[in-house]
């Protein structure tokens, strides 16, 4: 009764969960383009590209991804051994356990008519199976807490997915050894299924059972003598033996059965089996009636995000089936670290702590982004930030275990964030390298308006006063010691010092030579920004546009006769910049 | 050659560009390298150079580098970059981590979280130095089975291979001749040029498009004044940016008044007798079709002078 409501009940949450994650997929996007697509189009053209995809040659594709990828987790055996094997054990374990075990009434029963959780090859199984999850479970542990990856997190999501699954399985088998002790469960069998009345064959039974059947009986241990035995195997093999294998055979269950055998009496008098069975059953209902809200939901996402991954191409495909797959990937990751461990840029992380630098913790951030939350000023920085810092290595794409498309996916959510306004510094460096190749996918307009956001944040700074144009009255500058101070212990930097003011930087550099009148666009030139260091004077140096237009070519600093190198002081510049005016901007 | 022991290992270095955007260029290599009894090994767990963060963080660029750096030393073989920019900061990581004791000490107590640390002692190489130095113009003559003729090349070299001269200690900074005499060693003839020396463009791609372009565009016409069929390169950031770049400008005298660009293992290994598919000739996207007309029958005679004179090359840089 408790049990039948509580599935329905489960399973009514389960349902209207899953139906509301599948409808977010088509309600929201993060791409700018896509944002214009009603839901009914989006809807419509997942239906007929699945529709088209399963009439055409490509459901051999699919069926070969499924086999592979879907069933195997050919993609994760390919990364990492260790994981393929935890994955397998876990979801291969509990698969198995919920056809033969849980739904066995519906599954085992209709396909065995021998069939009884109790007996063999069944009763083995179930525990066998159990110990597979388990043993997946200690790997997840293993892995998360006391390997130590590097730049591996691990979040509460993480947390619950190992913990529910524990709880069942525990509970499980706990739930199995005090049912073998249990004189009452013992009791009931004996009504139900051998039907004696004769109190010496009770009695004989149930020495068979404590000898042999690991059943704790109040009334005594033993030792029997070898006549009732007899009586007692007599009578088993009559009654009981046909549908009740020897518990050793559930091994796991026996093993706490023989631990708790001091206190299985007591055990048996406060009902541990009646709990335990309520906390196993509840373990599993609320981890199916949570699941489309947990980790867990990557079950139902991930697959898809394969199958999808296999047919699907950016150019060919619809947009609107695009922008809906975009967002099921969200869904679809479970936040295993593959992206992260293999990023080309996360041991940056070591120097500039944003999380967001990672894969694995950005996608975190736009999934917030995404379901429409409100990110404040400095949460959106930190994902601006950490989506730019990204060298577009495709990388983590090509390594993603449900094969998300992550490039596509920072591509979109940077030129999203880039429109919201805030200054993004690293865009004036060659990580936008990859940005300026995708310009045609970019408009015009929301192309540039980044660009001189960037440039125009630091002209509004106090330091950039030069960048404002030549026509401004400019107050004195003033003298830095400070800024002085830092480039004289700069590794990178220190050179500055020794220029004569030659102009044979200048006079070497590409940039200058572009222009007519190179001072209108660059500001300062580099002998004049060396010159402008050895004053401490911080305000001309930084507002100079030459800083961002540097090619990084090197020729001022191989010319230079004094030995000052020019490119590098002018990197040591950019990053002061980037650090300071940066915590201004936010 | 190829029952011989490889004469030389090396851990490639592939950075970021190559095989996300420019995969012909592995390939090409690849097969060159092997042709010329070369073994690369594949270290998985490389990062980025760190050069695209040079601009942000210096900490945050030498970390990234030195962390490649480090994971080459542990398995004790000297680094082959393929691109410029990967070899530059390599090397500029290599060369302060040198010098500087405090700065190495920094570096390695955060590599040190992962178990790794660097001594400071690994050699990194750019392919063509390889090519140069460990193969030698005579092996690499004794593989070229259909020499180029009338082919003229403009070589360039890209900055960041040959500047700063102290720290990547590549060639003479001023008149390098190592790529000329690689050009020359497949019968071609690397054509004298103004502004060989001169950056691309690329590293201002996607921050000031214009600059970018206006630099491209001068070498490009340089290039093409000189008489040259091809602009050669060995970077991948060059490549992209004469190739696709360029491909995407509009050109004065139309597609016919381009000048294409060829990666240097893709000539090689044209004149070795590759296979056009591995070297991936195809993937241009300004066509490079052509450049086959100029192979002829002829082999290079072992020993004979390479048609590259070294004396004539040097007043024009």
């Amino acid at each position: 009764m408790f049990f039948s409501i509580g599935l329905y009940f489960a399973l009514a949450i389960f349902g209207a969960g899953l139906l509301y994650k599948v409808f977010t997929w088509f309600r929201s996007s993060i791409s700018i383009g896509a944002r214009k697509i009603t839901i009914s189009r989006k809807i419509f053209s997942c239906l007929r590209g699945i529709l088209s995809t399963l009439l055409s040659v490509k459901i051999f594709t699919l069926l070969k991804v499924f086999l592979l990828d879907v069933v195997l987790n050919r993609r994760i055996l390919r990364e990492d051994v260790l994981r393929w094997l935890m994955h397998m054990c876990i979801y291969g374990g509990f698969v198995l356990l919920l056809v033969m075990h849980a739904l066995g009434q519906y599954t085992s029963a209709v396909i065995f008519d021998t069939y009884y959780p109790t007996i063999n090859p069944f009763f083995f199984l179930r525990d066998l199976f159990g110990v597979l999850v388990l043993m997946g479970v200690a790997i997840a542990i293993y892995r998360r807490f006391i390997l130590r990856i590097p730049r591996l997190f691990t979040n509460v999501r993480d947390h619950y997915a190992i913990i529910i699954v524990a709880v069942i399985l525990l509970s499980g088998i706990a739930l199995e050894g005090v049912k073998i002790t249990s004189h009452t469960i013992y009791q009931q069998m004996v009504k139900d299924y051998a039907g004696l009345e004769d109190a010496q064959e009770l009695r004989a039974l149930e020495a068979y059972w404590v000898q042999h059947y690991g059943v704790v009986s109040p009334t005594g241990q033993g030792p029997f003598d070898a006549g009732t035995l007899a009586q007692g195997e007599e009578l088993h093999n009559a009654n009981c033996v046909v549908c009740h294998s020897r518990p050793q055979w559930a091994f796991t269950g026996y093993g706490v059965a023989r631990v708790i055998r001091p206190f299985a009496v007591g055990l048996d008098n406060l009902n541990a089996h009646g709990l335990l069975w309520y906390i196993h059953v509840l373990a599993c209902l609320i981890g199916l009636a949570y699941l489309p809200f947990s980790k867990m939901f990557h079950i139902i996402a991930s697959p898809v995000s394969l199958l999808a991954n296999a047919v699907m191409e950016q150019g060919k495909s619809a947009p609107a089936a695009i922008a809906t797959r975009q967002m099921m990937e969200l869904d679809a990751c479970t936040h295993c670290g593959t992206c992260t461990v293999r990023c080309s840029v996360a041991a940056a992380l070591e120097e500039i702590p944003n999380i967001n630098i990672l894969p694995s913790e950005k996608i975190i951030a736009i999934k917030a982004l995404a379901s429409g939350r409100k990110l404040t000023r400095v949460q959106l920085k930190a994902l601006q930030e950490g989506v730019y810092l990204c060298t577009n290595c495709y990388r983590c794409t090509v390594v993603c275990p449900v094969g998300i498309n992550l490039q596509d996916l920072w591509f979109n959510v940077r030129e999203v964030v880039l429109q919201k306004g805030l200054p993004e510094f690293s865009m004036l460096s060659p990580l936008s390298f990859y940005r300026g190749l995708m310009k045609e996918e970019i408009r015009h307009r929301d192309y540039q308006r980044p660009l001189l956001k960037a440039r125009n944040a630091i002209a509004d700074t106090d330091k950039g006063d030069i960048m404002k144009g030549k026509d401004q009255v400019l107050p004195l500058p003033r003298r830095n010691g400070e800024f002085k101070g830092r480039l004289n212990l700069s590794a990178q930097a220190s050179t500055f010092s020794v220029c004569f003011g030659c102009q044979t930087c200048t006079n070497a550099c590409p940039v200058v030579a572009n222009y007519k009148k190179p001072q209108e666009h660059l500001g300062l030139l580099p002998h004049q920004i060396m010159h402008a260091c050895a004053l401490g004077l911080s305000g001309l140096a930084f507002g100079a546009n030459m800083l961002w237009d540097c090619l990084t070519c090197y020729q001022c600093q191989e010319q230079c006769p004094q030995g000052v190198g020019v490119t590098d002081v002018l990197y040591e510049l950019k990053n002061c910049i980037v650090a300071s005016v940066g915590e201004q901007a936010v | 050659m190829s029952g011989e022991k490889k004469m030389k290992q090396f851990a490639l270095f592939l950075g970021c560009t190559i095989p996300a955007r420019l995969l012909q260029y592995e390939s090409a290599s690849r097969a060159v390298l092997d042709e010329l009894d070369v073994s690369v090994v594949d270290i998985k767990a490389f990062n980025c150079c760190g050069y695209p963060l040079r601009n942000i963080d210096f900490k945050a660029f030498l970390q990234l580098s030195a962390r490649n750096l480090a994971l080459a030393e542990r398995q004790g073989l000297p680094i082959m970059a393929l691109c410029q920019c990967c070899f530059g900061s390599l090397k500029k990581a290599h060369h302060l981590l040198k010098e500087d004791g405090s700065l190495r000490k920094e570096v390695n107590a955060v590599l040190a979280r992962e178990g790794l640390h660097y001594g400071g002692e690994i050699e990194v190489k750019h392919l063509l130095q390889v090519l140069y130095h460990d193969v030698g113009i005579a092996a690499i003559q004794k593989e070229v089975k259909r020499m180029y003729e009338g082919l003229q090349i403009a070589a360039h070299y890209g900055c960041h291979v040959l500047r700063p001269s102290n720290v990547v200690q590549f060639d003479n900074p001023l008149s390098p001749t190592i790529f000329d005499e690689l050009v020359a060693a497949t019968g071609a003839v690397s054509v004298p040029w103004q502004r060989r020396l001169e950056c691309c463009g690329a590293p201002l791609r996607g921050v000031n498009d214009e600059l970018s372009m206006a630099i491209t565009k001068k070498k490009i016409e340089a290039g093409t004044g000189a008489g040259a069929d091809y602009l050669c390169v060995a970077c991948p950031y060059c490549q992209i940016q004469f190739d696709t770049v360029q491909g995407s400008m509009p050109s004065k005298g139309g597609e016919d008044h381009q000048l294409p660009s060829i990666l240097y293992p893709q000539l090689l290994g044209l004149c070795m007798g590759i296979n056009e598919k591995i070297l991936g000739l195809e993937m241009n996207r300004v066509p490079l079709d052509s450049i086959k007309d100029f192979l002829s029958d002829k082999r290079e005679e072992p020993g004979t002078e390479a048609a590259y004179d070294k004396g004539a090359r040097r007043n024009v840089a």
